[in-house]
């Protein structure tokens, strides 16, 4: 194969199938996929949840993963916030002319071992290769369907007055990476991407504790966005601690650095958990125990008041509104 | 070891805010920096003022003064060929005439790339020989040194094709504005503090024995805040009104005496104009006759050219004390963050911004 991705390769002819044969196939390994049938034939029985995310990054490789790692855990997370155990996986690649083809290969083995992480097999997918200035560098899509383990399954609407809102870990580790290596900044934080896929802890919690009301891993628009999601879903108020909300210092110094705010920063393996206050100990206990969990922590309840609105409440006992993310988050002037 | 925890103790803010309210006496004080409006809503002290202290929202965000006539000079020099302009980043979505802003310019093709420093336009320019990059000058005194300083590095590299808009603002003239507004009705300021490492507490003296007035160089944790409270009621009290420095960690009374030389070497003292007051005589910072090659207005041919005001905008009396932002019959309604019609929406430290954002009652 050539040193770079040439249009050949998406062309569905000799260039296409090597490329196929000799890094898809032999990354991802498994008897589905080498069948290089039209579609792929699942074993799968019961109810399924099925995701689809297409992931842009940029840039492409980043302290903490890559845009391949990352294409993996985001799906394989989002069908795990059903309560479902991941299982199967597409995926697509739009990939720009002229691409290392050394970068390919890194970004197909870190899928590779991603998936094989998740215990998650990618048994379809697709490459196209467009013109230079088509697509920035590498697009991936991927879809995933899991087997729903718990009904009714956790969902958004189900959070209730009396819960309690518990996060897996510290917030706004992967949008602050991205954003300090975007070009144009030279600012770079000692901070690396949390990208991680959340599949097993998430099934050795809901099989423990099956009443969980809320799943949802804070991805675009970080925690403050998903919490008025939820809170405008199920038509209640939450109220969030500042002081009990686990964010690294390198994070919190980088975002004031910047004019950021870590709670509209995206997160890339963590997850919100919202469910019966007399289960929160349990659930803090299984999360803890697990390395992805390490910092978990309670941060805060859902509330009859401020029906649709998230309060936040400061270490000085005020109270202010945590709004949605409007836009994007630009860089301020002073 | 966190150096600002000290100055976030809740316990002490607890004791601190119960003198106050045990003081008697009232306030209605303004702060004219926008660090310490978000810093007053973040912190959640906005909420924990008892009635009689009224937090008012001064003219403290660059973006929010910047006015109409200058959006529009920016906007038209994005529009040239062969320019690219340079911007920090909250001036993307500042609307000028017509709704045009940086960033509708740049999805009609104008190049407009977001910098962290005006060094980083610098290396724009020297990476695009063939164009002329426009480095858009908004900010206080905070900013205008290191503006000036990347001039003078363009001027001893021999850049001939880095320019830059100068639309900043100086602080002192602005409050003497405000203060000689009959209709005024603020008892105390809070003056900003990174304003005011630079230009140093005895750049107020004039105004302190003009206007009668407490007035506090005060720093950006709440506690700085609350003591700065406490400082102007009881020169209330006393009835001996006057400057103070609370900040003294930070600001001296001669301030950073370089960068003001520096600043004072490229740029001269000029006239400017403020979003919603108008023109503040001396306000502004104009190119000194030996640096007027960096003069983007120059170098493009811009001038500044009367433009209609923002219809139903009233950021201007928002900006002077006199509406509180969630009082403009626009605010949530017609004018979000997302689709902003004022400036003050705009920015993140803009107070209908702040208000939009944090305030509960809202």
């Amino acid at each position: 194969m050539s040193d770079r991705v040439l249009l050949d390769y998406g062309s569905g002819g000799r260039a296409s199938q090597r490329l196929v044969s000799e890094l898809f196939i032999k990354s991802f390994d498994n008897e589905e996929l080498s069948r290089l049938n039209d579609a792929a034939v699942l074993d799968i029985s019961g109810p399924v949840a099925m995701s689809t995310d297409s992931y842009t990054v940029d840039p492409i490789f980043f302290p903490g993963g890559d845009i391949g790692s990352l294409a993996v855990h985001g799906t394989v997370n989002d069908v795990s916030m059903l309560g479902a155990t991941p299982r199967y996986m597409t995926c697509g690649f739009i990939i720009e002319e002229g691409l290392p083809m050394a970068d390919l290969e890194r970004i197909v083995q870190s899928m590779a071992r991603a998936a094989r992480e998740a215990g998650v097999l990618v048994v379809a997918g697709d490459t196209k290769v467009v013109p230079k200035g088509a697509a920035d560098k590498i697009f991936i899509n991927t879809t995933g369907i899991g087997e729903v383990i718990v009904t009714p399954t956790p969902s958004a609407d189900r959070a209730g007055p009396g819960d309690a809102v518990l996060v897996s870990g510290t917030m706004g580790d992967h949008g602050l990476t991205i954003l300090s290596r975007r070009q144009g900044i030279s600012f770079e934080a000692p901070v690396e991407s949390d990208s991680a896929a959340l599949n097993h802890l998430i099934g050795k919690l809901v099989r423990a504790i099956p009443q969980i009301h809320v799943l949802r891993d804070p991805t675009r628009g970080g925690l403050a966005t998903t919490l008025n999601e939820i809170a405008v879903s199920s038509g209640t108020g939450i109220v969030v601690r500042e002081a009990d909300l686990p964010i690294r210092d390198a994070v919190r110094a980088g975002c004031s650095f910047l004019g950021l705010d870590p709670l509209y920063l995206a997160n890339e393996g963590k997850f919100l958990c919202i469910l019966p206050q007399d289960l929160a100990p349990q659930a803090l206990e299984i999360m803890r125990a697990d390395p992805l969990g390490r910092d978990a922590c309670r941060i805060g309840e859902v509330v009859d008041e401020h029906a649709r609105k998230v309060v936040m409440q400061t270490p000085l006992g005020g109270k202010r509104l945590l709004g949605m993310l409007e836009g994007e988050q630009l860089p301020r002037i002073c | 070891m966190d150096l600002f925890a000290g100055f976030r103790d809740p316990a002490i803010a607890r004791a601190l805010l119960e003198k106050i309210r045990s003081c008697g006496r009232g306030v209605r004080f303004m702060e004219v920096c926008g660090t310490h409006t978000v810093s007053i809503f973040q912190s959640g002290l906005h909420s924990l003022l008892p009635d009689n202290i009224v937090h008012l929202t001064g003219p403290g965000c660059p973006v929010c003064v910047t006015h109409d006539a200058e959006v529009a000079a920016y906007i038209e020099a994005a529009g040239k060929d062969k320019v690219i302009i340079a911007t920090f980043g909250d001036l993307m979505k500042v609307p000028g005439p017509g709704g045009a802003s940086l960033k509708s310019a740049q999805a009609e093709g104008a190049r407009v790339k977001v910098v962290y420093s005006p060094a980083d336009a610098l290396a724009i320019a020297r990476e695009n020989p063939g164009d002329t990059v426009v480095f858009i000058g908004v900010g206080f005194e905070t900013t205008a040194p290191g503006i000036a300083a990347t001039i003078m590095m363009a001027e001893a590299e021999g850049l001939s094709n880095f320019t830059v808009l100068s639309f900043h603002k100086l602080v002192p003239p602005a409050l003497d504005a405000l203060l000689s507004d009959p209709e005024m009705e603020i008892e105390a300021f809070i003056l900003p503090g990174h304003v005011s490492a630079v230009i140093g507490a005895n750049a107020y003296l004039p105004l302190a024995e003009k206007y009668t007035v407490p007035a506090i160089v005060t720093g950006f944790e709440p506690l700085d805040i609350l003591q700065a409270l406490i400082m102007m009621l009881d020169m209330l009290r006393t009835g001996r009104p006057g400057l103070a420095n609370q900040y003294a960690r930070v600001v001296t009374a001669e301030g950073n005496k370089k960068a003001v030389r520096l600043m004072h070497t490229v740029f001269q003292t000029s006239d400017a104009l403020w979003r919603g007051i108008g023109l503040i005589p001396g306000s502004g910072l104009a190119f000194a006759p030996a640096y007027e090659r960096f003069d983007a207005m120059k170098a493009l041919g811009i001038e500044l050219r009367d433009v209609p005001p923002l219809k139903g905008c009233r950021c201007g009396d928002v900006l002077k004390g006199k509406l509180a932002p969630n009082k403009c019959p626009l605010f949530k309604t017609v004018c979000t963050p997302a689709k902003p019609v004022g400036p003050c929406m705009v920015s993140t430290e803009g107070s209908c911004a702040a208000y939009f954002k944090y305030n509960l009652e809202a």
